[in-house]
């Protein structure tokens, strides 16, 4: 993974001292609410429900076991002893004290980690796909031009106060894995008819109150061009990006309101002026970027050896096949693969860890994964380099510490937001319905059954559990002060993407599990071989569901 | 008398901001016109030592573009400090039109923005007279606040990337 050199650990070291002047200023009275406000939230503090929340960016996912050790021994310090990964490859802290945000952002520094720009309206975290570099279906290691995104976006003096928060994803593989359609920015890295690399350009896609799925302004932008490119994005949004309504303000507004053609007629001329400038990378930034990323020292292992003693341990360890089917990835080298491991286990919030988790979450990088982890959209965690010889001893270490539950891609491994516990924004509480439903839906054979299913909820229209990709989208409403759940079905973040449409009217939460077993037995009657719960929705629609539904319910 | 950050030091402002719907014969002091003023007089207000252009943050730079040269002061104006349009109209004014005279932040702009601000291109800030007077740290800590800095900007035309080649 990237390592920090001396004018990264300057820069993020400035940074804390810079913080902890402003929040020394702001606690002496010498800096406002208002303008504080602004301050914090461009290093990750929001004021939550209870307490100040801290996120802290884990970029395009890579975290190494001695971060997770310094973020283990932070939750202990400065907070109740857990910590809660996102589904933006971000770790948030939930109960950190505003006068010891420096502290922490000083500990997070001494292992090159930082929370910049992680809130606010500016350009956030950058993500990317969770195999990245390790997949057989990948055309370039996204990582690197990650990296090189990260410290253009890192205080860039022009856009640090957009009208809204700014996020890019970027994706190496043939099958969209980062969610590149739902982002401000998206971009596929991809190979032409000459064997150059270049970038697919999507602008306006986002969830939130008025979702939409990203438009293609370019098919091939020259990989030199990246950084001038998204300047030219940044600036055209930066100028014409509506600032009256912060509703309105994300880019994808503006994308429909001058419809993509013309919006990337404007990039183009805004473009043209800068095409060539300083900013255009040089061979040298790119090979020294991607010098970062190259593959470990992996062994020659005799893969079909392996394969037939973990079949052997299989038959006698009915459990281990399961969690193998559902859990383990396969890998672009013979003889080694990628682990799932879960952070679903039913009656913890999606995602949540304890700090001796994070501890044991790092004995294992480094015992079986090269010391690195990566953090996933959908709020696992992987590790990228595990022997298949390894797989039964690391199947019973990850089952000791409850990251074994064998359910990645079924409907318990739901994406879930912090909801009315925690934020303050939420109309709805969200955790109590993915527990429910997890305490409901425990057969796993039912769920082996029922095959891969996105199942979203979110506390709210903001959509941080991005509701509208969910094969089975779940969102809290506020009904005169009562919490209700409203049901979408047939989003979906990959490939074709789509938004998920509203079934009907809304349900108490003590009724959601009953509905989405009946949602689910309409898809197990109507599905022909093969078809995925998504597949099936698309064929046959909305309709049938509804019909049901409501009928059964009046 | 007014105050103004201009480098690192704070010094009079006897500058008159006029009205963005500004009519009719300007005042004695020296003063920035709007755009719509200048565009509508230029003719008529050729002493740029005591006559500069301010722009609001929803007006186009490409305006005085080929005004630039007869220009010794240019403002931009920042309705709320929130607002960022006007960090990037600074970098079109210094990077795209080569202005070398003074450049203005004005309206409500705050200390911890002086470093974007001038980065950006600004060289001299109206800042409110409680951000001036209360302020006991050096200016220089808010200006330049970063040894390192990633990006090209307009008073670093070389992104890190390539000074370190260099």
């Amino acid at each position: 993974m990237y390592i920090y050199d001396l004018h990264d650990k300057t820069l993020i070291g400035e940074r804390v001292a810079q913080y902890r002047r402003q929040t020394d200023d702001y606690l002496a009275g010498k800096i406002s609410d208002g303008v504080f406000l602004p301050l914090r939230l461009q290093n990750g503090l929001y004021i939550q429900r209870h307490a100040p929340m801290l996120r802290i960016n884990i970029p395009y996912g890579m975290v190494s076991a001695t971060q997770l050790r310094t973020l283990a021994h932070i939750t202990r310090k400065y907070d109740k002893g857990y910590a809660h990964f996102t589904t933006r490859q971000n770790i948030q802290l939930n109960w950190p004290q505003l006068e010891e945000v420096p502290d922490i952002l000083a500990e997070l520094a001494a292992v090159d980690m930082q929370s910049i720009q992680s809130s606010g309206s500016c350009i956030r975290n950058v993500t990317s796909d969770e195999f990245a570099g390790i997949n057989a279906d990948e055309i370039e290691d996204p990582r690197p031009w990650c990296e090189i995104i990260r410290q253009w976006s890192t205080l860039h003096p022009e856009f640090a106060f957009l009208p809204r928060k700014f996020k890019i994803a970027v994706t190496g593989a043939a099958s969209d894995r980062a969610a590149i359609q739902v982002h401000d920015i998206g971009l596929q890295v991809l190979k032409n008819a000459n064997d150059e690399i270049g970038f697919k350009v999507l602008v306006g896609g986002g969830l939130g109150r008025s979702p939409a799925i990203g438009q293609v302004i370019k098919d091939f932008l020259p990989a030199k061009h990246l950084l001038t490119y998204l300047e030219a994005i940044l600036r055209v949004y930066n100028r014409y990006g509506r600032r009256d309504n912060k509703y309105k303000a994300r880019i994808k507004i503006l994308v429909k309101a001058w419809t993509a053609e013309v919006f990337a007629e404007k990039v183009e001329k805004e473009w043209q002026q800068e095409i060539g400038s300083p900013s255009t990378l040089t061979d040298e930034v790119i090979k020294n970027a991607k010098a970062f990323f190259t593959s470990p020292t992996y062994e020659n292992l005799n893969a079909v050896s392996c394969e037939e003693n973990l079949q052997t341990f299989a038959a006698e360890n009915v459990a281990f096949g399961k969690w193998r089917d559902r859990n383990v990835v396969a890998h672009k080298v013979a003889g080694y693969c990628a682990v799932h491991l879960s952070l679903k286990p039913t009656g913890v919030a999606p995602g949540d860890v304890t700090d001796s988790q994070l501890e044991a979450i790092a004995d294992l990088a480094d015992r079986y994964s090269f010391s690195e982890v990566r953090v996933t959209h959908h709020q696992n965690l992987v590790l990228g380099d595990v022997k298949l010889s390894d797989l039964p001893e690391l199947w019973q270490a990850a089952k000791r510490q409850g990251f074994a539950t064998p359910s990645i891609g079924t409907l318990v491994d739901m994406i879930c937001c912090p909801g009315g516990d925690f934020c303050s924004l939420a109309n709805a509480k969200s955790i109590p319905v993915a527990e429910a439903i997890q305490r409901r839906f425990d057969d796993l054979d039912y769920l082996y059954d029922l095959g891969d299913i996105k199942l979203n909820i979110s506390g709210c229209m903001n959509a941080c559990g991005h509701h509208h990709v969910g094969n089975i989208g779940i969102l809290g409403v506020d009904k005169k002060g009562e919490e209700f759940y409203q049901i979408q079905l047939g989003g979906s973040a990959v490939d074709e993407a789509s938004l998920g449409k509203v079934l009907g009217p809304s349900f108490y939460a003590h009724e959601i599990p009953d509905v989405l077993e009946r949602i689910l037995n309409i898809y197990v009657e109507q599905r022909i071989e093969g078809e995925t719960f998504l597949d099936t929705h698309r064929r046959i629609g909305t309709g049938p569901f509804k019909e049901f539904i409501y009928a059964k319910a009046a | 008398m007014p105050k103004l950050l201009k480098g690192n030091s704070v010094i009079d402002n006897s500058w008159q901001v006029l009205a963005k719907d500004f009519t009719g014969a300007l005042p004695d002091t020296p003063c920035f016109v709007p755009l719509e003023y200048w565009l509508a007089n230029k003719e008529n207000l050729q002493t740029p030592e005591t006559i500069g252009v301010w722009l609001d943050s929803d007006q186009e730079p490409e305006e005085i573009a080929g005004d630039i040269e007869d220009l010794q002061y240019l403002a931009v104006n920042f309705p709320t400090f929130t607002d960022g349009r006007g960090f990037s109209i600074a970098r079109l004014i210094r990077d795209r039109y080569q202005f070398t005279g003074e450049l203005r932040a004005i309206g409500e702009i705050v200390r911890d923005q002086l470093f974007y601000l001038s980065r950006c291109g600004f060289d001299a800030f109206c800042l409110a007279p409680l951000e001036l007077d209360q302020e006991t740290r050096s200016f220089e800590d808010y200006l330049s606040p970063f040894s390192v800095t990633y990006q090209a900007s307009a008073n670093e035309p070389q992104p890190l990337f390539r000074r370190k080649q260099g």
